[in-house]
């Protein structure tokens, strides 16, 4: 596998959070406790030791337990964490749908919005002013769009961001757990509008709780658990042995 | 560093937005809007000219001008270093969720500050067509100052940003700093005011320069020596440079804390 097929390439990658035992917010805090060397950390390993290699076009489906590190691995790929250790290589523009309406200002116009968040994703003016309509038609709120975006049900917030970050020709989808809002309908045309994404050529990492929509739209799924790799391989196989696990944990956890 | 400067050209388009942003909520707020910053200089030269000229008596010709040109160059420099203190905790939300280069943010807030000094330079020339002050051919070279306080200040913030993340207590610290900086910065006085004794303390100070710099075509109709030019160039570049660099080292772990 020559690295330049890789679209994303993860190398040990461990994110650590350091948390202070007791919270220290202030500098003085710190220099008094720091000269008596009574900085103490607790360590929370978010991951540990990952390494995820996702091919150009291929799709990657990421399932996991809430707290298994699925959303820090997210953020990582999307550059928003850079790991504590290890090596992070992204080949490509990426779109993160991580959390709807991240990037939006509700005070501003649904119009105002699509350019806001279209420059934050590094486009410019001229180009969303070209890929408005489409994006005003996908997300069909040609009546709201000049409404402040306070005034919209987060399913009309959910439809505008999924609208702008797929319609921004992305070579990297990131979509975290997105689906679920809106109703049956929309759900059913973002998931087409994946697939013809896909279909492109565009890498796309999902995170998602149905083990459906990762059999759907992914052929390779990545199962963690509290921040390691459970297993990695064809979706089938790690979603049915995810689905299969023993529910032990479930109950000695809960 | 190159590549993190292609980077910020990538979202130019962003930087716009967020300078363009943040002068809209910073008047939205009050009555009077954008009129503050006219109205600000002009009520502090009164409240300067009364007290220095008057009561204290400074011995300084056309004393509201000597004053006014640089008080709008400090009040630029103390106001874009303050806003950047808070500007990576107020963008949080962004920052949790999304990459983007983080140095916009206070890149973005420095610009905010030049635009109103830009326009502060209204009120200032109403009070010189007031006082009879001559507009001479040398204003023309402020560009050149004004660029050098905004490297200044961008390079500080850029220091002092993540700094103020990780600790809360460097905002209030700072305050305090910049209080006792500008008195040590020949704003209200002239630097021969100064005795002899402590003067190397005014010339260590950057801001003496870059003041004297925006203030020599102002007051003096003249442009400013090769002294103060170069000073205040190195200082500005010196700042920068190291501002960048400090802000980079740093940037990556803001999103841990914010």
């Amino acid at each position: 596998m020559a690295a330049d097929d890789l679209a994303i390439d993860l190398r040990d990658v461990s994110v650590c959070y350091r948390l202070p035992r007791e919270r220290i917010t202030t500098f003085k805090e710190f220099m008094i406790k720091w000269a008596r060397r009574r900085v103490e950390y607790e360590e929370l390993h978010a991951l540990s030791q990952v390494s995820v290699r996702v091919r150009r076009g291929e799709s990657l489906g990421v399932i996991g337990r809430n707290g298994a590190g699925k959303t820090t691995l997210m953020k990582v790929i999307a550059r928003v964490l850079r790991p504590t250790s290890g090596d992070v290589r992204v080949n490509g523009l990426v779109a993160p749908l991580l959390e709807l309406g991240a990037g939006f200002d509700m005070e501003l116009s649904g119009r105002e919005n699509v350019f806001l968040n279209g420059a934050i994703l590094g486009h410019s003016r001229r180009d969303m002013q070209r890929r408005f309509d489409g994006i005003v038609d996908f997300s069909e709120l040609e009546h709201f769009i000049d409404a402040p975006l306070r005034t919209y049900s987060t399913g009309m917030v959910a439809r505008l961001g999924f609208a702008i970050a797929t319609d921004v020709n992305p070579e990297i989808l990131l979509v975290d757990e997105v689906l679920s809002v809106g109703d049956i309908e929309f759900q059913r045309k973002c998931t087409e509008r994946i697939e013809r994404i896909l279909q492109r050529g565009t890498t796309l990492v999902l995170v998602s709780h149905s083990p459906e929509a990762i059999l759907q739209l992914c052929g390779q799924a990545l199962w963690l658990s509290e921040g390691r790799v459970v297993a990695d391989g064809p979706a089938r196989d790690v979603v049915d042995a995810f689905v299969a696990r023993p529910t032990t944990t479930l109950s000695a956890a809960g | 560093m190159l590549a993190s400067l292609r980077e910020v050209f990538r979202y130019r388009s962003l930087l716009r937005d967020l300078v363009a942003r943040d002068l809209k909520v910073r008047y939205k707020r009050s009555a009077l809007g954008i009129l503050w910053t006219m109205l600000n200089p002009l009520l502090m030269m009164v409240i300067f000219t009364i007290v220095f000229a008057h009561i204290l008596r400074v011995q300084v010709e056309h004393f509201t001008v000597y004053f006014l040109s640089a008080f709008v160059l400090w009040n630029f420099f103390a106001q874009a270093t303050s806003w950047s203190t808070g500007c990576l905790l107020s963008y949080a939300p962004l920052i949790k969720k999304i990459y983007v280069p983080r140095s916009i943010f206070v890149l973005a807030t420095v610009l905010a500050g030049t635009v109103n000094l830009l326009i502060s330079l209204v009120p200032l020339a109403i009070i010189m067509l007031f006082v009879e002050h001559p507009f001479t051919p040398a204003l023309a070279f402020l560009p050149v100052p004004i660029l050098l306080a905004t490297m200044f200040s961008l390079g500080l913030s850029l220091a002092l940003a993540p700094m103020c993340v990780m600790f809360a207590d460097v905002v209030p610290i700072y305050q305090v700093v910049l209080t006792a900086w500008m008195y040590l910065t020949p704003i209200i006085y002239p630097l021969s005011a100064m005795p002899d004794r402590y003067r190397w303390l005014l010339l260590a100070n950057p801001m003496t320069h870059i003041v004297e710099a925006f203030r020599t075509p102002i007051y003096q109709g003249a442009i400013p020596s090769a002294h103060v030019m170069i000073s205040a160039s190195v200082a500005a570049t010196v700042t920068l440079v190291v501002g960048w660099l400090i802000f980079e080292h740093y940037s990556d772990r803001v999103a841990y804390y914010v």
